[in-house]
């Protein structure tokens, strides 16, 4: 296991969605009901994603960058990830649909999952993974647009 | 499909490749539309009820059934391109998707790409001059862990597939019942050099099980393959470890 190299940029991956929406089974998605509604979270940038703390250069420290927010069918999904020295130390949903028992019910377990696998896959120093996993689309896009941005 | 793809894509003209990668997913955006079994009006739904010749189809359609048809071949029966008896090719339409989007992104002049779809991976050409691509094997019990990490060291294309249980559209038949197989594997990793052939023999070797399978696998040169059971054993190939790391 070897950290990421000093300078190389964090890896950048265009995420496109194809087929139907239907077939999906984003974790989010086994919601049986579509109701945006206001996340709990702290207000962050919208659009861009933005470093809202940080020292040093994207490789070096430590730095917290917050992803864009991704509007799914059941509300706004939004993470933030830690970085330490050109590494993934953390991952926080800061906003995520939460407005009735079965989205907290969800995200109790979901959240932890996706997480972990976030930092098993940094861990393991991959470019992808092969299999069934467990992910949520929005989850996915906010984290990949935070590490755009940190390591851009 | 009713899955995700994503693409990493390295190197090469930015303009050339952005807009490969656009006409690469405007294609697998036709793919859905014409393969769909969950579709009514696409164009092998229609195929199966017999309102179109394979003729009147996109040329891909005799494409993918020709592929299909070998497959069913090569593996006796275990990977099928029918379910309850109606035309399904649902098990090739994927990799052979994603295959073919990746060599079109590569074609564009980029030097490393990696299309996944839905746990599928086709990895063409390297990431970086220092490095391989590397693509977990989700442990399919123990959720966020890695069952492995394969790596493509070496290879100027690698392919990783994965089915499992837990794995959606594929319909995982014995061809001696025709009904679901009864299996003791709980996923089949199949490393192979393209995507088409990899995803069709993780297929046909879940359907198996662990022995048949495994020695089925050892027989098909360039495949190397992992195999989880439901007990947690984990069954190799012979030249697997190579790609381990």
């Amino acid at each position: 296991m070897h950290a990421l190299k000093k300078n190389r940029p964090l890896r950048r991956i265009v995420l496109a969605s194809a087929a139907t929406v239907s077939g999906m089974v984003m974790l989010l998605s086994l919601k049986p009901h579509a109701s945006p509604q206001a996340a709990l979270a702290l207000p962050a940038p919208s659009g861009s994603a933005s470093a809202s703390s940080g020292s040093g250069s994207a490789t070096t420290g430590t730095k917290t960058v917050t992803g864009d927010t991704i509007q799914t069918r059941w509300g706004p999904v939004q993470v933030r990830v830690t970085i330490k020295d050109g590494r993934l130390t953390e991952v926080t949903a800061v906003s995520y649909p939460s407005d009735n028992p079965r989205d907290q019910e969800i995200n109790s377990y979901a959240l932890p999952r996706l997480r972990t696998e976030a930092l098993t896959a940094q861990s393991a120093d991959i470019d992808t993974v092969s299999g069934a996993t467990y992910t949520s689309e929005g989850y996915r896009q906010s984290l990949q647009s935070a590490l755009d941005s940190a390591g851009g | 499909m009713g899955t995700v793809f994503s693409f990493d894509v390295r190197g090469g003209e930015p303009v050339a490749v952005q807009t490969a990668v656009r006409e690469a997913v405007a294609q697998l955006h036709r793919v859905n539309e014409v393969f769909s079994t969950y579709r009514d009006d696409s164009q092998v739904s229609r195929l199966a009820r017999g309102e179109l010749t394979v003729a009147e189809c996109d040329p891909e359609v005799a494409e993918v059934l020709e592929l299909g048809a070998e497959a069913e071949h090569l593996s006796d029966g275990w990977f099928s391109m029918r379910y309850e008896g109606r035309l399904d090719p649902t098990g090739i339409v994927k990799g052979w998707a994603v295959e073919r989007a990746a060599r079109r992104v590569a074609l564009a002049g980029a030097t490393g790409v990696s299309v996944n779809g839905g746990g599928d991976v086709q990895l063409l050409g390297v990431p970086g001059p220092e490095r391989p691509w590397r693509v977990g094997v989700s442990d399919p019990l123990r959720p966020g862990g890695l069952a492995a990490v394969v790596s493509a060291a070496g290879a100027a294309e690698l392919a990783v597939a994965t089915s499992g249980t837990a794995e959606r559209g594929a319909h995982i038949v014995d061809p001696r019942t025709g009904r679901s197989a009864v299996t003791d594997l709980v996923a089949v990793t199949v490393v192979a050099p393209t995507l088409t052939w990899a995803d069709c023999w993780a297929t046909a070797a879940f359907a198996m099980g662990s022995r048949e399978g495994l020695t089925w696998l050892e027989s098909l040169p360039d495949v190397e393959a992992l195999l989880i059971t439901a007990g947690d054993e984990v069954l190799i190939t012979g030249g697997l470890a190579a790609r381990l790391g």
